[in-house]
């Protein structure tokens, strides 16, 4: 009786078996989860924008739009909040356009290797800020050391002048490298950076950019 | 180890020796993934060093992909070793595996020299099937992807054909199962699409379920072989143990997947099932590493019982390195994962130092340790050696690595609580926000002592190259006088 079962629990088949099943049975709700993950997180349209539909990942078109993260009582945490029309770089963009924009953008985040210096959503290199919500950085604004130092008006104008000649514009003694980037890839950057800030990433970061006050005010200090 | 090829000890051992051939390239690799993290170390300290000319960019991009690189070689060239141990027969296509070899082995060349003297291209898709896909960690070019892919079918066609032709051990059972996930993982990360929040969604299915799942169950298969050939442990155990270590890894691993759903643009309900299931993550690691000590100590005891003098191993370094994996992957994978897998953590320390400390010392306990013992392990075969025993520099090797990986893992930490406090908890984030930390006096020292212990990584990395190329040449000699 060399082959008598003395204990389940020594019993390679039943392990064998239980891998196997539970293997099983979390690729099966991985993959349903991301069915229902995939279908929140792809791009909203621009007749969304238009009717003030919230999308997760709002369409291109975002661009034309003031975007700002605010705290949500009910959510507990800060979320992007789509406003009132607003020109980017002087005009309103066509979807068509908004979108070609914001793929040439996405191209030279890649082909730029933005993720190994800086993180986005979190993820990347930790060498250089965050720039999930950079769009909405106060030292982008008006007023903002960002905004001055590269002497133009608008968040768009300065980003643009900066990512193309970055090492003009020190702010620390770590400065970007100069990559080649030409006036179009900066401004396709931008979008990215504007469309990337109007993402709901559930209050990622955290009280961004804020001083006590507002943060017991409730207010933000995002624009 | 590089005469081992020249003077063929493996007498006819074709597949031993081609997995010989993996071990080098990714010794190799490994020095330059130490090399670049060493530039990299050295900018956070001295920001004008080699700046606009091999930026951190570069050092960080090279650093990464090296250490992603070398581990698939010493993985494909772990199998390609055992293979013919398990099956029982030759591996039945080494002139194809020679050739999937050369290709691959050209391909990265060619990807290394374009990431180095290229660096990056313009905003078109030319960059991204040409120079740089500059997705982290896969950052290799699209043409490069399709010929990793068509290298890896080749390598799996090899591995399935022997394994069907021969026996069908639990070990390779698994391995097999594991392998056709890792590379079909892979398909996941190549295709572009201009929404951040699907390429991440997407990016981390190849990036988590490898490295918290399949490369953990090949760890589990592997340290499953090794005990097998080190101290003889009973085959019966060790694969029943080794079904336990995949139904806890996949059960856990692959749900865990969430963690890293938490702030991509993804759906609340991640942070639950991310939280509850990444939470899980240690367990197996903690049962790895109980199985390895527990074997170990009943193959000695035994032993002893029978009246056998002496440690019950046969290769001092290569167990020496596989206990450190056991002890390396439950710290720095389990403990260090734990530390902030949960959402409430998390969101303070995401994307801060506190993850690169984690990625060390993971990286390094989980794969780095046991790939380094596989290669011991065909040091000893390769130069027909009974009992391999550690040398002083087998020990300076393992100890200025582990003590220089633990160094840094301290450091990053200490840095990244700066940074998750400073940076974060007092001000938000925001560009004024992270610099305000990377200036703090605590996390500039600690960025020096990073780099300190990266030296020391490092002379412990040429001590170990140093060993393996002479320990084998040393103890045949000392065998053969003996004999």
């Amino acid at each position: 009786m060399a082959n008598k079962k003395v204990s389940v629990w020594t019993d390679i088949q039943f392990w064998r078996r239980s891998a196997a099943w539970v293997t099983g049975f979390a690729t099966i709700l991985l993959i349903w989860l991301s069915f229902d993950t995939i279908g929140q997180i792809t791009m909203g349209t621009n007749a969304d924008l238009k009717n003030g539909v919230d999308k997760r990942v709002p369409a291109a078109t975002v661009i034309n739009y003031h975007i700002d993260y605010k705290m949500n009582k009910k959510r507990g945490h800060e979320v992007p909040v789509i406003g009132e029309k607003q020109l980017f770089f002087g005009k309103e963009w066509s979807p068509k356009d908004a979108e070609a924009l914001l793929r040439l953008g996405k191209l030279t985040e890649q082909a730029k290797n933005c993720m190994d210096c800086h993180t986005l959503l979190g993820n990347g290199a930790y060498y250089a800020p965050d720039l999930t919500k950079a769009w909405l950085d106060p030292a982008w604004q008006k007023g903002g050391p960002m905004q001055g130092m590269t002497g133009k008006n608008t968040v768009e104008e300065a980003m643009a002048e900066f990512l193309q000649h970055p090492s003009q514009y020190p702010t620390h003694a770590r400065m970007m490298p100069n990559l080649g980037i030409t006036a179009e890839e900066a401004k396709g950057l931008v979008a990215f950076l504007k469309h990337m800030s109007s993402i709901d990433t559930n209050g990622f970061p955290r009280n961004f950019s804020k001083t006590v006050a507002q943060f017991k005010a409730g207010d933000t200090n995002a624009h | 180890m590089l005469t081992s090829i020249k003077t063929n000890e493996f007498r006819g051992d074709k597949s031993k020796e081609l997995g010989m051939m993996y071990f080098r390239v990714a010794l190799i690799l490994f020095g330059a993934q130490l090399l670049m993290g060493l530039i990299a170390a050295i900018q956070f300290i001295v920001p004008g060093f080699l700046f606009e000319l091999f930026d951190f960019s570069v050092a960080r991009m090279v650093h990464i992909n090296a250490l992603v690189v070398w581990m698939l070689y010493a993985m494909i060239g772990s199998v390609y070793f055992m293979l013919p141990d398990e099956t029982g027969v030759e591996t039945v296509g080494i002139g194809l595996g020679k050739l999937a070899f050369w290709v691959l082995t050209a391909a990265v060349t060619v990807v290394v020299l374009v990431f180095i003297f290229i660096q990056v291209g313009s905003g078109t898709e030319t960059s991204i099937w040409l120079i740089n896909e500059g997705r982290e960690y896969l950052e290799a070019p699209r043409w490069a992807d399709i010929g990793i892919v068509v290298v890896v079918l080749t390598f799996y066609w090899n591995v399935f054909a022997t394994y069907m032709k021969g026996k069908q051990t639990g070990i390779m059972t698994v391995l097999i199962a594991d392998l056709f996930a890792l590379a079909g993982l892979y398909l996941a990360g190549m295709f572009f699409t201009d929404n951040i929040s699907m390429d991440q969604f997407w990016w981390w299915w190849v990036i988590h379920l490898w490295v918290e799942a399949t490369w953990e169950v090949f760890v589990g298969a592997l340290a499953a072989y090794a005990l097998i050939k080190i101290i003889g442990a009973k085959r019966e155990i060790v694969e029943m143990w080794l079904w336990i270590e995949v139904l806890m890894l996949f059960g856990s691993g692959i749900l865990g997947l969430g963690h890293h759903y938490f702030w991509i643009g993804t759906p609340e309900y991640w942070w639950e099932i991310g939280a509850l299931f990444s939470a899980l993550e240690p367990v197996p690691l903690v049962a790895m590493f109980v199985h390895v000590l527990y074997d170990w100590g009943k193959e000695q005891g035994k032993a002893k019982a029978e009246g056998h003098p002496g440690a019950v191993m046969n290769n001092g370094p290569a167990m020496a390195w596989i206990v450190t994996n056991a002890f390396g992957n439950f710290l720095g994978a389990g403990i260090w994962g734990f530390f902030h897998t949960l959402p409430q953590v998390n969101i303070y320390t995401h994307g801060t130092q506190f993850t690169a400390a984690h990625g060390h010392l993971a990286f390094f306990g989980a794969y780095a340790t046991i790939l380094i013992g596989m290669m011991y392990l065909g040091v000893q075969y390769a130069y027909g050696v009974k009992k391999l025993t550690s040398t002083f520099k087998s020990k300076m090797a393992i100890f200025l690595i582990v003590f220089g990986v633990l160094g840094m893992t301290v450091a990053l930490t200490i840095a990244g609580y700066e940074q998750v406090l400073v940076e974060r908890a007092e001000l938000g984030g925001g560009w004024t926000a992270f610099f305000a930390a990377q200036d703090l006096p605590w996390y500039i020292q600690a960025q020096v002592w990073r780099a300190m212990m990266g030296v020391v990584t490092f002379v412990g990395f040429i001590y170990l190259v140093w060993d393996l190329l002479t320990i084998g040449k040393h103890a045949k000699a000392a065998q053969a006088a003996a004999e």
